[in-house]
Parts: C-alpha cells; sequence; structure tokens
C-alpha cells in the first residue's frame, strides 16, 4: 500500500491529529487542567479550521484524485464542503464551551469533544466517498456516537428519551439504507459509486426503484426528509442544546452533499426515471408539513426542529437541480444555514444554561433585558425566513435560480410551492421576533450575561447572517469548485 | 501624495458615520461635533493632497492628454463573466476637482453646523449627534458617487445620496413641513432614478460593459471619444421607435440627472427641501448633490458628443429652466426658496453649458476651442459650488439671527451683521458676473459657449444671466436695507459665534479669488489643455447686462419705497404667477391626486383587497386548519415513527413502481 496516499487528504489527517492531541490532553493532563480543556480543543481547532482555507496549490500534495483504488475522493467540491463543516463545528465549539465547564459535565468533559469530533470525521468520510463500504463506515461513525452526545445530561429524563429514539431509528434507517444498497450490489456486482453507475445505465427495474427508494429512506433519516423525519423533534428537544446545534447544521450538511453525489453519481441514469419524482414528492412534503408542525410549537428548540425539516427541504432543491449551480447552491445554502441556526441556537443555548427557559412566551418583551441577544435572534430569524438583505435571502435565491437551471416546468412548479412555503415560514420565523420585540409584557427572562466563547461565537453569527450574502466572492468560489466536478452530472 | 490616499478620502467619512451613528449617542454633544469636524478636516486635507498631486504631477500626463487613473477597483457582482460590477475609485480632472469641492464645503458646514446646530430657538437641539452622522453619510456618498468607476456604482451611490438627503431634509421629524418635504424629495428624485435605472440597463444591454475607463485591456464606456464611439457601434444601430436605443438610455439617464439637479418639470422639490436644517441646505441642496446630475452627463460626455439628438434635449431643457427658476426667484419672499430657485437656474445654466459645448458639428468635427462649454459648465460648477454655499450659509446666520424665513422680517440688517452682510454682497456679486468676482469668468465662458452655437441661444441667457443679478440684489437689499425693522431695536441681531463666521469670511475669499483657478488646464473633456481668451464682446455685455439688473434692484429695493407694490399691482396676474411657481405644485398635486390615483391606485386597491388579500387570507386558513388537522401524526412514541417511517419508503417504492412500469 502506498502511504503517500494519505498526504493527499490532509484535511482527514488534521482532523485526527486534533483528535489525538485533545485525547492526549483529556487522559494524561492533571485534574487541575481539565477545566481548559475546552479553550484548548476550540484553540486547535480553530488553528486547524484556519490551516484547511490555505489554498490547496499551497499544498503540492492535495491534488484533486482518488485514493484506496477509488474509494475516496479528494477534489475542490469536496474540499470546500469540508471547510463549510469545519467553520460550522467550530462555532459549536465556541458556544458549547461553557456548558461543558458546567459541574455535571466534569468527568464527561473530554468524551464530549472526543466524540465529537469522531463524528466529524466520519461525515468527512461521506463527503468524499465514492465506494459503499466506505460510505456507511461513514455514516455509521457520523450517527452512532450521536446518540451517546444526545444522552450526555444523564440527569435529564428527556435526554434519555432522544437518545434512545435516535438510537432506534437510527439503527432502522442503516438497515434499510444496507437493505437499498444490496439490492444495488444485487443489479450491479459492485460497490463502486462508478461501476454502478455504468451497468444502471438502460437498467429499469421494480428491483432498482426498491433500491433507490431505500437509499433514499437511509440518508433522509439523516436530513430528516418527510416521512423519516419524526424523530427529529423529540431528539432536537431533549438533547443538550449544542449537540442539537451540531446535529441540526453539521450533520445535516454533510449528508446533504454525499446524498446529492450518491443521486447524481451513482444513480444518475435513473434520474429521471426513477428518483427524479420520488424527491420532488419528498421535497413537497418536507418544506409543507416541516411549516405546518413548526407553527404550532411553543418550545424553541422544537420549533427549531421543525424549521430544520422545511430547512432541509430547500437544500434538496439543490440535489434535484442536479447540475453544477445547484450544487454549489446547496453548499453555499448550507453554509449560510449553519450560521443562522448556530446563531438561533447559540441565543437559546445562553438563555437556557442561565434561566432553563425555552418557551417562546418566556421570550416576550425580550428585547428589554437582553437586547443584543434579540437582535443576534432576530438576524437568525429574519436569515432564516430569507429577509434581504440578510444572508439567508442570497441562499434562497441561488438554490431557487440553481433550481430553475433545469429549465423543466416540474421543477418550476416545485420552486413556486417552496416559494409559497417561504411566504408561510415568515409567520412562525416573525412569531419570535414579534415575542422578543413588540409584546410589551414583562419579560421573565433577566439581564444575561453571556461567556466570552458564546458571545464569540454569536458576534461571528450576526457578521456571518450579514456580511456572507454581500461578499460576493463566497458564491463566486463555491461556482468554480464545483465547476471542477461537473462530471458528476455526467449521466444526467 | 500617492493618488492611493483617496481610498482615506472615502473611508474616513463612512467611518465617522458609523462610529458617530452608532456610538455618538453615548458621547457628549461637542465631542461629537469637534470629532466630527477634525475628521473632516483630515480628510479634506488629503483630499486637496490627492487633487492637487493628480493636477500637478506630469506623470498623469501621457501625450499631452491628462488620463484617468484607476486606483483601486475590486470585482464586487460578476453576473456573468461579461457583467461584472465593480466598486472602486477613478481619479480623472472631474472626479479631482468633485473631490475638492466637496471636502471643503463639508469642512466648513461641519464647522459651521458647530454655532448653527447647538440651539434651536434658544433651546438644545434634539439629535445633534445624529446630524453629524447624517453629514457624514451624506459626505461619504457624495464622495463615493464622483469617484465611481462605473454606471452601477454611480446609480447606488445615486441612490445613497438620496437617501442621506432624505434623512437630512426630515430632520426636523417633528415638523409635518419637514415631513413631507423630505418625503417629496425623495419620491421626485427616486421617480427620476428608475429612469435612470432603465438607461442603465439598457445602455449596460447593447455596450455590454459598465466601466467608463479603459482598464486591463477592457475598454470602457467613455473612456475617450473613440471608446465611446465603440460603445455606441456595439448597439448596432439598433431602434426603437424611431430613436436609436442609445439616444433612449442617454436620455434616460439624463431624466435620472434631472432629478437630482432639479431640472424643470423634475425641480419642485428642491424648493420645499429647504425644510431642512440651513448648513444642509448649503452642502446637499446647493453645492454638491444638486450637481450631481450635471456631473452624471459631464461623466458620459463623450457618449452624448455623439448622441446629439439626447444632447438637443438637454439643451432645451436647460435653457428652459434657467429662465424659468429665475423668473420665480424674482419675486420670492422666503429667502432660502430664493435661494433654492437661484441654485436651480445656476445649475441650468451648467447643463446648457454642457449641451451647447458640442452643439456646432454634425458629427464632431474636432476644432480649436472645441469643448469649450465642458469646461466651462464644470468651472461654473465649482465657482457656484463656493459662492452658493456662501450665500446659504449667511442666510443661515440671518435665519439664526432673527429666527424668521421671511425678508419682511429682516430689513435694515446690515447695521447689526455688517461681516454678514459683506460676506453675502460677495456673494452676490460673485453670482451676478462682476469681475473679479468668481461667477464672472465661469459665466463669460458659459456666454460665450452658447453664443457660439447660436445668436438666440446666448441672447436667452445673457437675459437669463441679468436676471440673476436683479433677484440675487433684490434678496439683498431686502435683507440688508430697505426700512430698518423695528424688532431689531429691542431684540438686537448680531453676527453669530465664531465656528459660523469664520467659514463666511473664508468662502468669501474663495468667491474672490477661485476666477483665478487656470481651469482651462486642467479640467477638460478630453483631458487636453484648452486655450481660452477672454472675449471682450460677451465678457463686455453680460457685465453691462448685470450692471441694469443691479441699477434695477437698487432703484427699487434699496431704499423703502411704493414702486415694488406699484409693480406688483401692474403686472398682478404674472406676478401671482410666479409667487405660486406658475402652479406647478398644483399640477402635480392634480395629476397624482386625482388622475392617478382615482383611475389607476382606487381600482388596484380594490383589487388588492379584494384578490390577493383574498388569496393570502386562504392560503393563511388553509395552512392554519392543516397545521391542526395533522397534529396527531406526531405521537411522541417510537413504534409509530418507525411505522410511518417504513410506510414512506415503501410507498415511495410502490407508486414509483407502479407509475414507472405500468405506464
Amino acid at each position: 500500500m502506498d502511504y503517500s496516499q494519505f498526504l493527499q487528504m490532509p484535511q482527514e489527517v488534521g482532523l485526527l491529529l486534533v483528535f489525538l492531541l485533545v485525547f492526549i490532553y483529556d487522559t494524561f493532563m492533571p485534574q487541575r487542567s481539565q477545566r481548559a480543556l475546552p479553550v484548548f480543543t476550540t484553540v486547535l481547532f480553530a488553528i486547524y479550521t484556519a490551516l484547511c482555507f490555505v489554498p490547496c496549490q499551497c499544498v503540492n500534495a492535495c491534488e484533486a484524485g482518488s485514493l484506496f483504488g477509488g474509494m475516496f475522493e479528494v477534489n475542490a467540491a469536496t474540499w470546500a464542503m469540508k471547510n463549510i463543516l469545519n467553520v460550522g463545528v467550530l462555532l459549536v465549539l465556541l458556544q458549547a464551551g461553557n456548558w461543558t465547564n458546567s459541574d455535571f459535565m466534569s468527568v464527561r468533559r473530554g468524551e464530549f469533544y472526543e466524540l465529537l469530533l469522531l463524528t466529524l470525521f466520519g461525515m468527512f468520510l461521506m463527503v468524499s466517498a465514492r465506494h459503499f463500504l466506505l460510505f456507511i463506515i461513514g455514516l455509521e461513525s457520523a450517527s452512532l456516537p450521536i446518540a451517546a452526545l444526545a444522552a450526555f445530561e444523564k440527569n435529564r429524563y428527556e435526554s434519555h428519551e432522544a437518545a434512545a429514539k435516535y438510537v432506534f431509528t437510527a439503527i432502522f434507517s442503516s438497515a434499510i439504507f444496507l437493505l437499498g444498497v444490496s439490492f444495488v450490489y444485487g443489479i450491479a456486482g459492485s460497490l463502486y459509486f462508478n461501476d454502478i453507475a455504468s451497468s444502471l445505465i438502460g437498467e429499469q427495474s421494480a428491483l432498482l426503484i426498491a433500491a433507490v427508494a431505500f437509499v433514499i429512506a437511509g440518508v433522509g433519516f439523516k436530513l430528516s426528509l418527510v416521512p423519516f423525519h419524526q424523530w427529529t423533534a423529540d431528539v432536537y428537544q431533549g438533547a443538550p442544546t449544542a449537540v442539537t446545534a451540531y446535529l441540526s447544521v453539521i450533520s445535516k450538511g454533510a449528508a446533504a452533499f454525499s446524498f446529492l453525489v450518491i443521486l447524481a453519481q451513482v444513480f444518475g441514469a435513473a434520474y429521471s426515471t426513477v428518483w427524479e419524482w420520488m424527491l420532488y414528492a419528498v421535497i413537497i412534503l418536507t418544506i409543507t408539513i416541516g411549516n405546518l408542525f413548526a407553527m404550532r410549537q411553543r418550545n424553541l428548540k422544537r420549533f427549531l426542529a421543525f424549521s430544520s425539516i422545511s430547512q432541509a427541504g430547500y437544500v434538496m432543491l439543490g440535489v434535484i437541480a442536479v447540475n453544477t449551480l445547484g450544487m454549489a447552491s446547496m453548499m453555499y445554502y448550507i453554509l449560510v444555514y449553519i450560521f443562522s441556526n448556530l446563531a438561533a441556537f447559540g441565543v437559546i443555548a445562553a438563555i437556557e444554561r442561565q434561566t432553563g427557559k425555552t418557551t417562546t412566551d418566556d421570550y416576550n418583551g425580550l428585547f428589554k433585558t437582553n437586547p443584543w441577544l434579540s437582535f443576534t435572534m432576530m438576524l437568525a430569524m429574519f436569515s432564516l425566513g430569507g429577509i434581504p438583505p440578510f444572508a439567508g435571502f442570497f441562499s434562497k435565491f441561488f438554490i431557487f435560480v440553481g433550481a430553475c437551471h433545469t429549465g423543466s416546468v416540474a421543477i418550476y412548479v416545485l420552486v413556486l410551492i417552496a416559494l409559497i412555503n417561504t411566504i408561510i415560514s415568515l409567520y412562525y420565523y416573525l412569531l419570535v421576533v414579534k415575542a422578543m420585540f413588540i409584546r410589551q409584557d414583562d419579560c421573565v427572562i433577566p439581564a444575561i450575561k453571556s461567556s466570552c466563547g458564546e458571545r464569540a461565537g454569536m458576534i461571528l453569527c450576526a457578521l456571518g447572517i450579514i456580511l456572507i450574502g454581500l461578499v460576493s466572492c463566497i458564491y463566486v468560489g463555491l461556482t468554480e469548485a464545483t465547476e471542477s466536478v461537473s462530471e458528476i452530472f455526467a449521466l444526467i | 501624495m500617492p493618488l492611493s490616499f483617496s481610498i482615506a478620502v472615502i473611508a474616513i467619512p463612512l467611518l465617522m458615520f458609523l462610529f458617530l451613528g452608532l456610538a455618538g449617542v453615548k458621547m457628549g454633544r461637542k465631542l461629537t461635533g469637534v470629532l466630527g469636524v477634525i475628521a473632516m478636516g483630515v480628510t479634506t486635507v488629503i483630499a486637496y493632497g490627492v487633487a492637487l498631486t493628480y493636477f500637478f504631477d506630469s506623470s498623469y500626463i501621457v501625450d499631452g492628454v491628462r488620463k484617468a487613473v484607476i486606483v483601486w477597483n475590486p470585482d464586487w457582482l460578476s453576473f456573468t463573466k461579461d457583467y461584472v460590477v465593480r466598486m472602486g475609485i477613478a481619479i480623472d480632472p472631474i472626479a479631482a476637482m468633485m473631490l475638492v469641492v466637496i471636502t471643503t464645503i463639508s469642512f466648513f458646514v461641519h464647522l459651521y453646523s458647530l454655532g448653527y446646530m447647538s440651539d434651536h430657538h434658544g433651546n438644545p437641539e434634539k439629535g445633534f449627534q445624529r446630524f453629524y452622522a447624517d453629514l457624514a453619510l451624506f459626505t461619504f456618498s457624495m464622495l463615493g458617487l464622483v469617484v465611481a468607476t462605473n454606471l452601477f456604482q454611480i446609480f447606488v451611490f445615486f441612490e445613497m445620496v438620496g437617501v442621506s438627503s432624505y434623512l437630512l431634509i426630515g430632520f426636523y421629524y417633528h415638523s409635518p413641513a419637514a415631513i413631507h418635504a423630505s418625503k417629496k424629495a425623495f419620491i421626485v428624485t427616486r421617480l427620476a432614478d428608475l429612469f435612470f435605472l432603465l438607461g442603465i440597463m439598457i445602455l449596460g444591454y447593447y455596450t455590454k460593459s459598465f466601466d467608463f475607463f479603459n482598464q486591463n485591456g477592457l475598454t470602457g464606456i467613455c473612456d475617450s471619444i473613440d471608446a465611446a464611439h465603440l460603445a455606441i457601434a456595439k448597439a448596432g444601430g439598433a431602434t426603437f421607435m424611431g430613436c436609436s436605443v442609445m439616444a433612449w438610455a442617454l436620455t434616460f439617464i439624463f431624466i435620472g440627472g434631472a432629478g437630482k439637479s432639479a431640472m424643470y418639470p423634475l425641480h419642485i422639490w428642491l424648493p420645499d427641501a429647504m425644510e431642512g436644517p440651513t448648513p444642509v441646505s448649503a452642502l446637499i441642496h446647493a453645492a454638491t448633490m444638486v450637481v450631481a446630475g450635471v456631473f452624471l452627463v459631464a461623466r458620459l460626455f463623450p457618449l452624448y458628443v455623439i448622441e446629439q439628438g439626447s444632447m438637443e434635449i438637454i439643451c432645451v431643457v436647460g435653457a428652459f429652466t434657467a429662465f424659468y427658476a429665475a423668473a420665480i426667484a424674482c419675486v420670492q419672499s422666503d429667502i432660502k426658496r430664493a435661494l433654492a430657485f437661484s441654485t436651480i437656474s445656476q445649475i441650468a445654466f451648467m447643463m446648457t453649458s454642457l449641451a451647447v459645448s458640442s452643439a456646432d458639428g454634425a458629427l464632431i468635427e474636432i476644432h480649436e476651442g472645441y469643448g469649450l462649454g465642458y469646461m466651462a459648465s464644470m468651472f461654473h460648477l465649482f465657482t457656484h459650488a463656493m459662492f452658493k454655499a456662501l450665500l446659504f450659509l449667511c442666510a443661515g446666520a440671518i435665519i439664526h439671527a432673527v429666527h424668521s424665513n421671511e425678508n419682511s422680517d429682516m430689513h435694515g440688517l446690515h447695521k447689526y451683521m455688517p461681516i454678514t452682510s459683506i460676506a453675502f454682497l460677495i456673494g452676490c456679486l460673485a453670482i451676478a458676473g462682476i469681475p473679479p468676482f468668481a461667477g464672472f469668468w465661469s459665466k463669460d465662458e458659459i456666454l460665450v459657449a452658447c453664443y457660439e452655437k447660436g445668436l438666440g441661444w446666448g441672447l436667452w441667457m445673457s437675459m437669463v444671466a441679468g436676471m440673476t443679478a436683479f433677484y440675487m440684489f433684490r434678496i439683498y437689499f431686502l435683507i440688508f436695507h430697505w426700512k430698518e425693522h423695528k424688532v431689531h431695536t429691542e431684540h438686537k441681531p448680531a453676527d453669530q459665534v465664531w465656528t459660523m463666521t469664520l467659514p463666511l469670511i473664508v468662502l468669501a475669499t474663495i468667491s474672490i479669488v477661485a476666477g483665478f483657478v487656470p481651469m482651462h488646464d486642467l479640467v477638460t473633456w478630453d483631458g487636453k489643455e484648452l486655450h481660452t481668451q477672454l472675449n471682450w464682446t460677451v465678457a463686455g455685455t453680460s457685465v453691462a447686462i448685470a450692471c441694469v439688473g443691479i441699477a434695477l434692484a437698487f432703484v427699487m429695493y434699496y431704499k423703502e419705497n411704493p414702486l415694488p407694490s406699484k409693480m406688483k399691482n401692474a403686472f398682478s396676474g404674472l406676478w401671482e404667477a410666479a409667487y405660486h411657481r406658475f402652479y406647478m405644485d398644483e399640477l402635480y398635486q392634480f395629476i397624482t391626486h386625482k388622475v392617478i390615483f382615482k383611475a389607476i391606485c382606487v381600482p388596484i386597491a380594490w383589487f388588492d383587497r379584494k384578490f390577493i388579500d383574498g388569496f393570502m387570507n386562504l392560503l393563511a386558513d388553509v395552512t392554519s386548519s392543516a397545521s391542526f388537522a395533522i397534529r396527531r401524526l406526531q405521537s411522541g412514541s417510537i413504534q409509530s415513527y418507525v411505522y410511518v417511517y417504513i410506510m414512506g419508503a415503501l410507498l415511495l417504492a410502490v407508486v414509483t413502481m407502479a407509475c414507472v412500469l405500468f405506464m
């Protein structure tokens, strides 16, 4: 085996290095310096993230290419996607610092970071995998530790419930997914994406349709697409807020990207006959049902769970577009979504940590006691709702443009439905803003002093929400990155 | 000083806006004001440094042509590979000149406002910090406009000066008149900007470029006359309703400029804009923003030269507006409004001058003295900014002293406010065109250019110049002489504090000497030096006409006498019409309220209420009830989750199979 191949995956190697250092610190450092672990991890991860932004050309080793006999692929798009995930994880780490330093976490602090970084590694594998075996390893290592993370607050009943529901559903969806993959293997006789793709050309059988449906169901679980979404609300509500934040953005981002790769590259030949219509139905259901449920939620974490279901539907518009523009828009959407959602979760976590309050009614008149938190929350809601000039507007705009680029009438209709749903979603996003700014009741939440990490995280999120849309080079860079991997769409 | 310092000229006002706007309320009033003045002073010094370097460093002259320099020009939005919108800084003769004008006036207005805005009829002014923040925003926007490297950037900053003008006109937001005025200004200029945008889109569509200047091997649309020919050729002679599309585009762009520059019939907002604080009127509505339209036409001058049709329109509009506004200015009793109409008239002079400068040729034969009007227009823009700001600041000092805008409350102030009186007199002499004051030199060049186009044009503009002298001295005599007002003896008005007097003195000095700036060497349309000499016939005539105007004003208004009221009665119809600005506002009211609102808006509102709202309500009702109906789906039990999951997957598979295999 040629070990120099590892040099071509500096992002994964770097991540493992960070993991190892954190692990060593956790294991061997004396008890009194353990409280510095969050800072240590965050700084280390920040350095790692920054290094990953060094342009690819500077690191000779990391040319695009496939490694390990074609199982693992590195190219501009995967590179960019992993960078997006890194940025998101960095924000999560910043916001979680205080929570992990609370007393009941003292014995488990290290585990939180280690599990988090390991799931991220699993997601990197999903993003880069070009072989179903590797993909499933990635999928599982990105799923199972999350159950442990969800159960972290072991004194709370809801935390257990969340973990149990997550682990059952995850196992179930894995089973379905594996069934689907085994069908594929039965048809194609290979697990390499390329080989499957070429042997599926012209194929049209009930087995293939079942396989595609099961694959969609399997990955749909990670993305919480309707009707594979029902675990979402309970898990989001029960899990610790830092974990929920992680689950809602990072895990979804990685799943969406690999979903696009699988559907476009592996099942590209079956696009118009099989999965376009499946996905079409799933998208409409996801956006609409997510919205309908989000309207009625009073608990903010549950509310964001349904909002994130609906947002996942918009992300899928980038998948159904099956072109490089759609792919770029999807990545851009994920990036913006990371910033917007984490801003919201940052505020919720800060308030929950100090007062334990998580319902919209508690937020009435928040503006008077916590103007900056309310402002950040407002930015997040505006961005999630897609109000210009915030980043969420641009990401929605680009994803619609990407979808419309296909030029098919059915997709226009889909975009129209998505647009109408955007209007509906404004209703519930603005409800939160209304509660904070317009309700005149006395606020039950006292003025809160957030920690440095939380503050830094929220400021970064707010800046991201304001600036990402205006700095055009980000989207342009993503389009260039995806154009270089246009061969993914060769079979469409 | 390297030209890259111009980035600081733009950046400092922006930072001041952000800083004063965000932190101003936490700071004291004095600190805010002083900080604003100091920052503006630094900006002014740098701007002078940049302009002087550009004008007097010979390295910017290539083959006798002063080249535009692009200091900084990053991509901002790229729609496609061809369509790239950039945001940057370009320095060329008119941009450098405008940097000087804007920073000078802005600095003096900042300084002056320290005194003027300190109290409002004796009470401390509310929103002092907001005022300085808005001033900084305006200065930033205006500077960004003049250094724009492309049409799109100009449009962005055009809107931004509109917004900051809106904010400052409506500064006294508790006064209904100020609110109406700010809305009117915003709506009228926005309407004009709609045409501007249309023009940009047409131009951009055909020329495939928004950039003004050549850069990186790409040809700008108006870098030189050749570049302009090239740009127009790209339209391939496409026509719309008998005129070439480029003529349409340029006319639309001119309408945008006409809105900001208050050309007839889009002038109606400017007199009302006088509701804003007087320093604002001096900065925005006399010296800088209102010349944005002139600047725009000057910027695209090579294109207009080729499209003679658009140029003719500008010429007619300009000449008419000059006369029309001058006529109204002769009878106004509110001094700020009289000055506002004078501004409209003078800007019309500049427009006309731009338009006549190319009038003598079918497709341009460039000859000696060609482009005189362009130079004259820019020259007049420069001198006018100085003396009109002076006049407004004097008016502000007077208003501050007597707490009224009506000249009937002012009579006989000479004795009480000597410095203001002399400064105002200098301003009047300058605008009337008496040598050696600044206005004489620039107006003379304009008149020469007009006579070159044709005797009729020249005579018409000479007549307007005479009217200018008359109405300015009418204002002067009514304020400072006539009969001394009784109130003054008890309520002694006086010259104001030094922060307000110093700008008057300096600007008065500039108004005396600005005519000697060698503008014909520095600011020309093609960057080459223009050789001009004083045309004694024209100069003599215009001075004579001005003197006649002044003499007439002297006879009628120096001492209290019944002549003005006799004249008023003799020409009562004309007087009434002019006093009511020829009923243009009423006409607009009629068209908007009676015609547009009744015929268009009422039916649309009905449709909106019945159908659009109905649809939205339906959507809301359906959503709400659907949301209620499906709430049981989320039961909370894991068994049912898995059930839904597997059913979903199977349904997906089965339905697709049914569709694919049996259809």
